[in-house]
């Protein structure tokens, strides 16, 4: 299904999609005061941005240098070229240990690859630790958000989930007593666990070893009691040196949920004696979207969310309606550069307003790719004909001036006059869940014009350069169109 | 398999590579965020993530408060590894596996430094049989040299260095979560409460 169908089930229970719009933007208000608190904030995105377009620029020497490194520390490395080699190259490892239970921290990659499912096939059980990916593991869904999997969930729901599954009462909705429930829950499964699987937040070339940053400390837990752990990253993970942890830590947690650092930011340099370390390095198409000079910028995320919980039409549509791994403006650039075919609505789920852009923390130039993109999917004929069609129109009447000034007439004239049916039908998208404003007494053309002639009279000789008439009646028509 | 997929991917990415640019510096003397009195930021940042800070003059002192806390008395399995900082009620070298510290109420644990701008605590695994100490114990405290609270992270990676231990951490408060609801709940997975003990006059 389209982005526009799922929204519109989303925002069909009203209260509902103003409650969700609410919580995420309470996150942005989080992210916000943080950022403020660092003085050197520009400076560090600045940074951030740079260490990144360095790193996908040698991005082979550094995979090398990671690998040797990870080598001499004890770290087992696998390479992976697709989703499928990946789950091949884990699932043949936990073979080896004979190992049944899997405790799993929260790693988008492995959602990517659906690592979760092939594993459940070959009979291990898979035990999603983050509280809200478990949530969401409870209730056979996939996580909406890359920060808060359970964002759009209730705590009613929650606590229907946990009285089905884990036995609590029956309308407990505490948000304490369903975490202590789920504490005790996954406590018993962290014990039994054969192996633990996380993912990888910042690979370090330089050592070869790797940070993994959660806020519950289930990803410690998780690979601190069981022999075997195995962290699956995509190739993108990596910094050259230790030293651009401090800007990454200083960025990720204050853009994700307005703390000014995970709980925890383990760093792993080894495995524990007796124990073994792999990690799976995973491309995946990464190595496609390098080549392409459009794109390539959107490597750098570092998947904080920040770009979701500012985003207006995520905020309103909801994490499920994009049908991805990572949804929001960085899922709809990730999403159809691999398969444009499935995603080809999403770069259009954007009001272009450029939000995403302005709280990236790596500097991702959200908007302008999403504006690429959808350049894109009508070079590969994926456009609906409708969109073709109105687009068609709209380039029609804003490349004619006496034919935009006529249905700018028309358009108001009818907004006011018009009876409610006749404006409020079918066909206008634009009234279907909102109030068309009143229009102006005077139009913007008009202002202008008013404006301009009283200053030729007061400043009497000092004209407006005659020669400039011509553009400026183009660039008010423009102006009118977005007023 | 493995040796013919790495040539793949590392050929892939070298058909075309972006231009080269730059990687910037990063001295630690800055121009990073500092601050009048740290010590007094880090325990405001401290509080605001769930923990306590507790200034002592002397380890002796630190062993004195948890006498006087109710979550230590009351805990009936206790490990500290710091000596004159609490009694420990098991033998961590009786103990080879560590599933069996599933039952800790209790741990106190050396921390390397303190940073005040997130007041992220630096530990590491070095003289500890079991890293998972820092993760399965119901209450947690770190006790750390006054003198050693840097202002921020870059300061911090200066000071330390990363891959000297198998494992290492920055931990900032006690764990938590906010995953229903945005409610914040302290005790996700790991420690419930978290003290922070700068000990003024300690050798470390």
């Amino acid at each position: 299904m389209s982005h526009p169908a799922l929204a519109q089930q989303f925002t069909s229970d009203r209260t509902r999609a103003e409650w969700h719009d609410r919580s995420l933007w309470f996150v942005r208000e989080k992210r916000d005061r943080m950022a403020h608190g660092v003085p050197e904030w520009e400076l560090l995105r600045e940074h951030a941005s740079a260490i990144k377009l360095h790193t996908m620029s040698q991005l082979p020497h550094y995979l090398e240098q990671f690998e040797k490194n990870a080598a001499a520390r004890g770290i087992i490395v696998h390479w992976a070229e697709t989703a499928d080699d990946h789950n091949r190259i884990v699932y043949e490892i936990l073979q080896r240990h004979g190992v049944r239970r899997v405790v799993k921290s929260k790693s988008m990659l492995t959602e990517e690859c659906h690592l979760n499912p092939f594993l459940e096939k070959r009979g291990m059980e898979v035990v999603d630790t983050d509280l809200g990916e478990r949530i969401v593991q409870l209730r056979q869904e996939a996580p909406s958000h890359i920060v808060l999997p359970a964002i759009h969930i209730r705590k009613e729901e929650v606590g229907e989930c946990f009285h089905e599954h884990l036995g609590t009462e029956k309308g407990a909705s505490d948000p304490n007593y369903l975490t202590e429930a789920a504490r005790n829950h996954l406590r018993e499964r962290f014990c039994k666990a054969d192996a633990g699987i996380t993912g990888v937040n910042f690979a370090i070339a330089e050592t070869g070893g790797f940070v993994v940053c959660t806020n519950e400390g289930n990803a410690d837990l998780g690979v601190s009691l069981p022999k075997l752990h195995i962290a699956c990253m995509g190739i993108e993970k990596l910094l050259p040196r230790a030293s651009d942890l401090a800007v990454f830590l200083r960025l990720l947690a204050r853009s994700a949920t307005g703390q000014p650092i995970t709980t925890y930011s383990s760093h792993f340099h080894g495995p524990r004696e007796g124990c073994e370390l792999h990690v799976v390095l995973v491309d995946n198409g990464r190595s496609s979207i390098l080549q392409s000079p459009d794109f390539r910028r959107s490597l750098n995320c570092i998947r904080c969310g920040a770009c979701m919980n500012t985003c207006p039409v995520y905020r309103r549509s909801g994490g499920h309606s994009y049908e991805t791994t990572v949804p929001g403006p960085i899922g709809s650039i990730l999403a159809p550069v691999r398969e444009p075919e499935k995603h080809s609505s999403l770069p259009f789920a954007c009001t272009l307003c450029g939000s995403c852009t302005d709280v990236c923390p790596v500097k991702i130039d959200l908007h302008h790719q999403l504006l690429a993109m959808r350049g894109h999917i009508d070079a590969k004929h994926l456009l609906p004909v409708s969109k073709k069609l109105s687009m068609k129109l709209v380039s029609a009447v804003l490349s004619r001036t006496w034919l935009y000034n006529t249905m700018g007439w028309l358009a108001r004239v009818s907004l006011k006059w018009a009876p409610r049916f006749a404006v409020y039908n079918p066909l206008n998208g634009w009234g279907r869940q909102r109030e068309l404003p009143i229009p102006p007494s005077a139009t913007f053309r008009q202002m202008f014009a008013q404006r301009r002639a009283g200053r030729k009279s007061a400043e009497s000789g000092a004209a407006a350069p005659v020669a400039r008439e011509g553009s400026k009646s183009r660039e008010g028509s423009q102006t009118g169109g977005q007023a | 398999m493995s040796n013919s997929a790495r040539n793949a991917i590392l050929a892939k990415l070298r058909v075309a590579l972006p231009e080269s640019s730059a990687l910037p510096q990063l001295p630690a003397e800055g121009p990073w965020q500092k601050f009048e009195d740290p010590v007094r930021r880090f325990q405001e940042v401290l509080e605001g993530v769930g923990g306590k800070l507790v200034r002592v003059a002397t380890v002796r002192e630190a062993g004195e408060y948890l006498e006087s806390d109710d979550r230590w008395v009351k805990a009936t399995v206790r490990w500290s590894a710091v000596e004159g900082l609490g009694q420990s009620t098991i033998d961590m070298n009786a103990i080879p596996d560590p599933h069996e510290l599933e039952n800790v109420d209790f741990a106190v644990l050396r921390g390397g430094l303190g940073v005040a701008e997130n007041a992220a605590v630096w530990v590491t695994d070095e003289g500890l049989r079991h890293r998972v100490l820092f993760f399965i114990p119901q209450h947690l405290a770190l006790a750390i040299p006054a003198r050693r609270i840097v202002h921020n992270m870059h300061e911090a990676y200066a000071a330390v260095q990363v891959s000297r231990q198998a494992f290492s951490c920055f931990i900032s408060g006690p764990s938590k979560t906010a995953d229903i609801e945005q409610s914040l709940v302290i005790g996700a997975h790991g420690a419930r409460s978290l003290i922070v003990f700068l000990v003024e006059e300690w050798e470390h």
